[in-house]
Parts: structure tokens; C-alpha cells; sequence
């Protein structure tokens, strides 16, 4: 990239590595039929529920849902939303390894996924810390001790409301949609990995694994 | 720039192929896959709207926990013998907190190690508790103002030696076992000096329901961390809550929600880890468990530069059920 320009070799290099047709195409390969590949989109789309549903928790204050039933109806959205986040989260992990989905350059795609599995495992945390109830105060004191264990108990502080709570609705949430946005940018520069050839000479073997 | 080729072309689309200028680099003979129609946009337009559907109906079908905090306030309530138990454990360094070790203090009861190996002592003390001034000797002296009487006892008590405090608490706590875990208070306390009308008034202060916030005063009008007031009750007031509850972390407590409610489920193997040995058996077990965590969660992100680990998919070929419809089409050919 000789370009002095940094705008132009930005410009440049979305044309080349993600083009409009590639970010958003109207075509896939025939092989992307099957259900294992909603697994990815569900998630997605329980994650926008999840920020949906957090932004009118976050705006009425962390009081309100213990005292409304209208706000206890939208956390109970929040926290099943949870559950299908990661139910679809896990099912899209396990269904990309058994795919070996990293074949041919795609390593970065998988790690992302991977960091964004672990991020997502901190919201969820750092929401039951701060529910301020009892799964908040019990959750809170049984897992401060690995954390001190580990050192970092009071640079990550499970009793510190404050901290959880800020974490929580801004922080981690912001790292999620910037990992989401990587994540699926390199699977759209990349395209969806190509089915685990069948070297029919080995069949009976371990057959299907690229030379 | 343009011109520069991608490894696999595999997923792009047919603009996106010509783009690339490879026509298919790196796949099997017979050139480029088969592409059909897709509609991304709507597809994530229809799971939005169904994932809407899903959750209103999970949300209206089920609710979600909300179990109160347990309050010192309610312990004094039921077992005032409890609150007066956890009073004495501060002062005599006996309860978890008072003898815990960094980050709160100095001490060794939950200081974990490996050998030489203990971030937990290296990170020191950085939030520090004495639990006998923060949990008791404090709010009993910031409410003097209310109950005056209290001075004399309360002198008495910190001007005493070590051996002389070490026999009131332990008379105390011979009181306590007299009287039992449904005794009202005061109880008659032979022996123990000032600290008989000291944790009578500590009971009565639990009572009000201002033990913890006076616990968390800080002399700020805004506050949000609890961590000292959260800490009062960590042993058995909330230990036996959670065990009437199969929380504990020996009964899988991480990944549990109170009730039949779904936990944190994604947790399974770090909950796993506290149920077998040598984790559960160890008293560095945390720290055990925190290591294990970690390299597997290494592992599990490094798994495509993984030999043996990224072989595995070839070994389990769950990827010809996936793509059966590929196979077969690709066999007519």
C-alpha cells in the first residue's frame, strides 16, 4: 500500500477485501443449505433482542424492574434472550468445528467467534451481578474467590456494582458489537468455507482431509 | 491491490469470484460450486421477527427469577443469634472475611497457592477489610449518638489487651452455644464483659435495618459499590440460604438460577471442575480452576493452529450430515 492517502488506501482496501456485492451478495453456494447455517443469524438476532430489551432496562434505571411488572416483563424478555443468545451461540460454535469452518484461511473467523463466545460469557456475568438481588449477592461472593485466587479481584471486582453494572450496559456490550461486525466482516471477505472435501481413495480413512 | 488473491473463494458470490479474479483457486476439480439465490437482509429480518416471538412468549410463559437479596435486617429477624454469630466470627478473626487474606487483608485462611505461585499474594491487599472495625467495631461507634450507653462498653472493649478480648469473645461464644440458634435477644452472657450489651445492641442495629448501609457509609452521598456490606453475611446466614437451595458450588451453584430456572449453562465446565478432584479437594482449588479455564479456553481459541485438536471434524464426520445434499449431488455428478 504505497498510497500516501490514507483515506483512498482505506477506500481501496474495503473495495478489494469487502466489496458491496460481497458484504451483502444475492447469490451463495448451493452447499449453504441446510439449518446449521441459521445458527449464526439466530444468534445475531437474539443479540439485537438482548440490546433491545437492555436499552429500555438501562434508560428506566436498575430499580425499576423489581418494582414494575411492565419492567420485570422486560427482563424476563432480557434473560430468556439470554438463553437463546447462547443456545444458538454454542449450537453455531460446535457446528463450525465439526465443519472445520477455519480450513483455507479462515482462522481469524474462528478465533473471533471463539474471543466473542468468551466476551459474551463476561455480559452475561457482569449482568447477574448486577440484577441486585439475590442470584446478584450469592453469585457475587461465591465467584470473587477465583477472581482473587487469580490476582485480579479488585481490578475486576464482583461486589462493585458500579463496576458490573457499567460494564455491563456499555463496555462489554460495545466490545460484543465490535467483535460481531469483525466477525462478520471476515466471513463475508472470506466467504462461506467450502464442504470438507471426500478423497474417495481414502474413503474408510480419514478421508476428506486436505493434502 | 485489487487484483490480490484470496485463499478461498469458497462462499463468494459470483461478482465477488470475477472480483477476486480467481475463478476458484484451491477447490476440488470441477470448478466453481453451484450458487442459488439468497436474500440475507430478509433472513435476518424473519429471525429477528421470530426470536421477537420466541421471547415474548418465553417471557409471558415463564417470568424470570427475582428473589430478593437477603438482608441482615431479615436474619436478625428470624435467628438473632446468627447476626450476633457473625458479629463475634469479625472480632475473633474466626469468620471467613476476618481471616481471608488479599485482596481484603492479611490473612491466610483463603490465601491460595501453587508452590511459589499466588498472583493472590502478589496482588496484595487492595481492598481492605478488617471485618472486626468495618463489619462491627465501626457502625456500633456511628451509632453512639443514638445510643449513648454504648460508650462505656465499646471503651472498654478496644482498650482491652488481646488476651483479655480473646476471653470476653470467647465466654460470648459459650453464651451463644447455651442459648441456642432460635435464642431471643439479649441472651445473659457470664463473662464476656462489654461485648454482652455490645452485640445486643449489634442485633438491635440488624434490626433496624440499617446495619449494611451503615456498613457501606463512606461520608458520599453516592455510592455503588457494596463490596463491604455484601461481605457481612458471606458465611452462615447466606451459606445456608443457598445450601436450602442446592446453590453451594459443590452442587453445581455457578450455572444454577434459584428455582427451575435456567442458569448460566455455558458455564458447565467450570462448574464442572469444582465437583472432582483434585479441584475439589484442593484449597487452592479457585486457582486451579482458574488455570484449567484458562489454557482450555486457549486451546479452544487456537484450535485451527492445533494439530490433532483441528483434525478432530475429519474424525467425527458429522460435516457429511450437514452437507449430505452437496455429497449427493456432487456423487450424481
Amino acid at each position: 500500500m504505497s498510497d500516501r492517502n490514507w483515506t483512498r488506501a482505506v477506500r481501496r482496501w474495503i473495495e478489494s477485501e469487502v466489496p458491496l456485492e460481497e458484504l451483502l451478495p444475492d447469490e451463495l453456494p448451493a452447499y449453504v443449505d441446510s439449518y446449521v447455517y441459521l445458527f449464526g443469524v439466530l444468534t445475531l438476532s437474539a443479540f439485537i433482542l438482548l440490546v433491545a430489551s437492555g436499552v429500555v432496562l438501562a434508560f428506566a434505571g436498575p430499580d425499576w424492574w423489581h418494582v414494575s411488572g411492565v419492567g420485570h416483563f422486560v427482563n424476563s424478555v432480557h434473560f430468556w434472550g439470554v438463553q437463546a443468545f447462547f443456545f444458538f451461540m454454542v449450537l453455531h460454535l460446535w457446528a463450525q468445528f465439526f465443519m472445520a469452518a477455519w480450513r483455507d484461511g479462515r482462522g481469524a473467523n474462528w478465533a473471533t467467534g471463539v474471543l466473542l463466545f468468551f466476551v459474551s460469557i463476561v455480559a452475561a456475568f457482569t449482568g447477574f451481578l448486577s440484577q441486585q438481588n439475590f442470584d446478584s449477592q450469592w453469585i457475587g461472593l461465591q465467584g470473587k474467590d477465583a477472581f482473587n485466587a487469580l490476582g485480579v479481584g479488585s481490578f475486576f471486582n464482583l461486589l462493585n456494582f458500579g463496576q458490573m453494572y457499567g460494564l455491563h450496559v456499555a463496555v462489554v456490550p460495545l466490545i460484543i458489537a465490535l467483535l460481531i461486525g469483525v466477525h462478520i466482516l471476515l466471513v463475508r471477505a472470506k466467504g462461506v468455507v467450502e464442504p470438507i472435501p471426500v478423497d474417495r481413495r481414502r474413503r474408510g480413512g480419514r478421508d476428506g482431509r486436505p493434502a | 491491490m485489487g487484483a490480490r488473491r484470496k485463499p478461498a473463494p469458497g462462499g463468494r458470490s459470483r461478482a465477488g469470484l470475477r472480483a477476486a479474479g480467481d475463478g476458484g483457486r484451491g477447490r476440488r476439480p470441477g470448478g466453481r460450486p453451484r450458487m442459488v439465490e439468497a436474500d440475507l437482509v430478509k433472513e435476518l429480518a424473519y429471525a429477528v421477527a421470530f426470536m421477537t416471538a420466541l421471547l415474548i412468549v418465553l417471557a409471558a410463559l415463564f417470568s424470570s427469577p427475582d428473589e430478593p437479596t437477603l438482608t441482615a435486617q431479615q436474619v436478625a429477624a428470624r435467628q438473632p443469634a446468627a447476626i450476633a454469630q457473625v458479629a463475634l466470627d469479625a472480632l475473633d478473626g474466626q469468620g471467613t472475611i476476618a481471616s481471608y487474606g488479599p485482596p481484603y487483608n492479611h490473612g491466610t485462611g483463603s490465601l491460595q497457592s501453587l508452590g511459589p505461585f499466588s498472583p493472590q499474594a502478589w496482588a496484595g491487599v487492595t481492598i481492605p477489610v478488617d471485618a472486626a472495625r468495618a463489619f462491627v467495631l465501626t457502625p456500633l461507634e456511628r451509632m453512639l449518638p443514638l445510643d449513648p450507653a454504648l460508650a462505656a462498653p465499646l471503651r472498654r472493649f478496644e482498650s482491652a489487651s488481646a488476651a483479655r478480648r480473646a476471653a470476653w469473645e470467647a465466654a460470648y461464644a459459650r453464651a451463644l452455644a447455651r442459648a441456642g440458634q432460635g435464642a431471643r435477644f439479649p441472651i445473659p452472657a457470664p463473662g464476656a464483659g462489654p461485648l454482652a450489651p455490645m452485640l445486643a445492641a449489634y442485633v438491635d442495629l440488624a434490626r433496624t435495618g440499617a446495619l449494611e448501609a451503615v456498613i457501606n457509609l463512606s461520608g458520599r452521598v453516592y455510592q455503588t459499590d457494596f463490596t463491604r456490606a455484601l461481605l457481612l453475611l458471606q458465611d452462615q446466614p447466606l451459606q445456608s440460604v443457598a445450601q436450602r437451595q442446592h446453590l453451594l458450588g459443590s452442587e453445581w451453584g455457578m450455572m444454577k438460577e434459584p428455582g427451575n430456572y435456567p442458569g448460566a449453562v455455558w458455564l458447565w465446565f467450570y462448574t464442572l471442575l469444582y465437583q472432582i478432584p483434585p479441584y475439589n479437594a484442593s484449597s487452592s482449588g479457585d486457582l486451579m480452576v482458574g488455570l484449567t479455564v484458562g489454557v482450555v479456553s486457549l486451546l479452544l481459541l487456537l484450535v485451527p493452529w492445533i494439530p490433532g485438536l483441528r483434525d478432530i471434524p475429519y474424525w467425527v464426520p458429522l460435516y457429511r450430515a450437514i452437507w449430505r445434499r452437496h455429497y449427493a449431488e456432487t456423487e450424481e455428478r
